[in-house]
């Protein structure tokens, strides 16, 4: 009797000790040893191409892929620091460079989608419905009509900061408190350029699965100057010795395959194709 | 117990206790040989507390010495001490004991023998499974002086045991006291309650401001004190 | 927004049992419940050891670990994150981006919640218990287990405080979880993509489920340590 309150403490731990422990061993997914990480970017991710297309690669060649998803600098700095296996990002220039540091040995060109601009229904500055970026992104500044940037190194970031420079204006120099810079994904871009009434730029295929527009409808869109080109690359072992080089090589293979480019092409939103791909296009 | 070699006689020499540089305790002397109840007698403040803390080992005298018989040393501490709020384990009235018991090395069996035996002498055997703090302030009491008990100890310190319980459990408690002595038990008890010191005293120590004023048998101190302070002390003056 | 929206939000996803969606629950408690129980197993001796022990700097140590329970979450991950970067001194280990990196980066926001919080309340008993304690020969270290035998109801209530603030967290566990679908994605790094997707009433309904585990878990300790408490007086 006098053991009761001491027994049940030991049967109390026990019990905790052991849940805990099994807890600990107990997977989270039923997933298979065999897998690979890939650094990607918010883009892919929210829009739910990922989903789609994650499960068809896993389905024919047993490897389940960990989708890290962050701005395109960030997945490029996760890759460099050798924490990504694959790396399927948006910015051309900065997916060059990562090449030519040394850490992938092979940038291969997968697919576009395009960028949009997006901007309050009572359009302030006066530029809904037309075609021209250039143009546009001229009026917004000369008004000073609230514009969100993404200022978070994202692909989306560095092509708003490339069209600006084609625009000719010195946005570092020329911002005034109409430019915010949130430092945060695509998502939150959106959410707060809908509760201040700004524009913004985003690419089609998350704006295509935003849940939450409000007021905000596109304002520019179908320039040549906001195409979006995706590339996949896998991360060098020569850089890093541990990276799973073969697995990474299949799937990028696979994404650049006429199987893997049909599954992009066939992610259709609302009966909307979201991503087109173009992996033998020389040059994209 | 008689075939152990006896801890008995626990001898004070000039043992003084100081603290936050005041001296608390004079260095005082006395030996408790084996046998008969002890009354630690003196208004309050007059380091009772502090003498049965020095004699039980929680605190260490600043100057002279406690010490037990030759052969008392390194063998299981066989004095117990019982404090005047008592201190209650959140746990049942039997694993109160138990606890005890564990803690001076008794084994699974034995703690639980020892602890039934406890429970049967002081009447709470129909209690054992009941949270100890839901006692009454007189059970919590009987259930340290069977906690201390259990422990077997030839000397048990008691400091102003009834000073927060009523008449009936006050008396409830004497007369376990009483037994105790009667089964052979050392008993050494602070009191500031002189009508208490008439009953149970064999002997009395009596202080004042740290100082043993007086050491006689409980007959002599009662007839006829020789200090002024005890003389003060009887007669329901105010000592301080 | 609609207030109705989230509420059915909340109650397709009960409901449904989605798979994808019992898996975050599944984690969420795993990651979390395991974290505080590594921190329980580390914090509450030291915290007891701390509550009795005596030494130079103790004071020190006791300000810092108070300060320490307001460590940004983020911060705890951030510095998680480049210790288990393949770039960092555990990089072989190959843990980071795993429910296990969730798990470190949580134990050590719980822990110094779990220090602090034993440390208060075995300070507290010992003060009661030292006169009889050392009466019975159990001093210093020896004392601890008694004392957190006897403080149990106060300090599941320190664990507690420690599962709220694991539970409810996001910044440490995104940055070191990188809240991969199907394997590093909990309740709460779930709500921050949902709400990026601005599927606002998804995200809520999926705060309304993971407060009301929350509620349900604090419930059961809170009723398990009232009836406790009863019996242990």
């Amino acid at each position: 009797m006098t053991a009761l309150p001491r027994r049940s403490l030991i049967a109390a731990g026990l019990f905790l000790g052991l849940t805990g422990i099994a807890l600990a061993q107990a997977p989270a997914a039923p997933s298979g040893e065999r897998f690979i990480t890939v650094a990607s970017t918010t883009s892919t991710q929210d829009s739910g191409l990922f989903n789609h297309i994650l499960p068809l690669f896993k389905a024919k060649t047993g490897i389940e892929v960990r989708v890290i998803s962050q701005g395109t600098g960030q997945a490029l700095d996760t890759a460099r620091r050798g924490d990504a296996d694959v790396v399927f990002v948006h910015a051309r220039a900065q997916e060059l460079k990562f090449v030519e540091e040394g850490f992938s040995t092979e940038r291969r060109p997968v697919m576009y989608n395009d960028f949009v601009l997006i901007g309050p229904k009572s359009d302030p500055a006066g530029v809904a419905g037309t075609k021209d970026i250039v143009a546009a992104l001229k009026k917004v500044q000369e008004k000073a009509s609230p514009f969100v940037s993404r200022g978070d190194k994202s692909g989306t970031h560095a092509a708003e900061l490339n069209l600006w420079k084609v625009a000719g204006i010195d946005i570092a120099a020329q911002k005034g408190p109409w430019y915010r810079e949130i430092g945060q994904g695509m998502g939150a871009a959106l959410n707060t350029s809908g509760a201040m009434g700004a524009y913004v730029l985003s690419d089609r295929a998350t704006w295509i699965s935003f849940k939450n527009r409000g007021d905000l409808v596109i304002s520019v869109e179908g320039d040549q100057r906001l195409f979006n080109q995706y590339g996949v690359m896998s991360v060098n072992p020569a850089k890093h010795p541990h990276v799973k080089v073969a697995d990474g090589k299949l799937f990028a293979d696979w994404l650049t395959s006429p199987e893997g480019q049909k599954a992009i092409a066939d992610y259709k939103i609302d009966g909307q194709q979201l991503f087109f791909p173009n992996a033998g296009q020389a040059g994209a | 117990m008689l075939s152990i070699t006896s801890i008995l006689p626990l001898t004070v020499e000039a043992a003084a206790f100081s603290g936050d540089g005041k001296l608390l305790v004079e260095p005082n002397s006395f030996t408790i040989p084996a046998g008969g109840l002890t009354v630690l007698l003196g208004p309050n403040g007059a380091g009772k507390s502090l003498t049965l803390r020095l004699c039980h080992g929680l605190l260490t005298p600043s100057r002279g010495a406690v010490r037990w018989a030759a052969g008392a040393e390194g063998r299981a501490k066989r004095h117990a001490m019982v404090f005047q709020k008592p201190i209650m384990l959140r746990r049942s009235v039997e694993a109160n004991i138990t606890h005890a018991l564990a803690a001076a090395g008794a084994n699974g069996a034995e703690r639980r023998a020892r602890a039934a035996q406890a429970l049967q002498r002081f009447g709470l055997a129909e209690r054992a499974s009941q949270p100890a703090r839901l006692l009454s302030g007189g059970e919590q009491q009987r259930l340290a002086i069977a906690r201390a008990w259990a422990l077997r100890p030839e000397l048990l310190f008691l400091d102003e045991p009834t000073s927060q319980l009523d008449p009936a459990a006050t008396r409830q408690i004497e007369e376990l006291l009483s037994g105790l002595v009667a089964e052979g038990i050392t008993v050494m008890m602070s009191t500031h309650d002189l009508g208490q010191a008439r009953r149970l005293a064999d002997r009395v120590l009596f202080l004042h401001r740290g100082r043993l004023v007086e050491d006689a048998p409980s007959k002599d101190f009662f007839a006829g004190p020789h200090s002024a302070e005890a003389r003060a002390f009887l007669a329901g003056e105010l000592l301080w | 927004m609609d207030v109705g929206a989230i509420f059915q939000a909340a109650f397709a996803l009960v409901v449904g049992l989605d798979p994808g969606f019992l898996g975050i629950v599944f984690l969420s408690l795993r990651v979390t419940l395991t974290a505080v129980l590594i921190a329980a197993l580390i914090g509450l001796p030291l915290g007891a050891a701390l509550a009795l022990a005596r030494f130079p700097g103790r004071a020190a140590i006791i300000v810092c670990l108070n300060a320490l329970m307001g460590l940004p979450p983020v911060v705890a991950g951030l510095a998680v994150f480049l210790l288990l970067s393949r770039s960092g001194p555990l990089g072989p280990l190959g843990l980071l981006f795993t429910p296990t990196a969730m798990i470190i980066a949580q134990v050590i926001l719980v822990l110094p919640i779990v220090i602090a919080l034993t440390r208060q309340v075995i300070e507290d008993l010992w003060s009661e218990y030292r006169d009889h304690l050392r009466s019975v020969g159990l001093e210093g270290l020896r004392a601890i287990p008694t004392l957190l035998f006897d403080g149990r109801f106060a300090l599941a209530t320190a664990l507690l405080a420690g599962f709220g603030r694991a539970s409810a967290e996001v910044g440490a566990v995104l940055i070191v979880g990188g809240n991969i679908a199907g394997y590093t994605r909990t309740m709460t790094t779930a709500i921050t993509l949902e709400t990026s997707k601005g599927d606002l009433p998804l995200a809520l309904g999926l705060g309304l489920v993971l407060l009301s585990l929350t509620l349900a878990i604090n419930a059961i300790a809170f009723g398990a340590s009232r009836i406790g408490a009863r019996y242990a007086g």
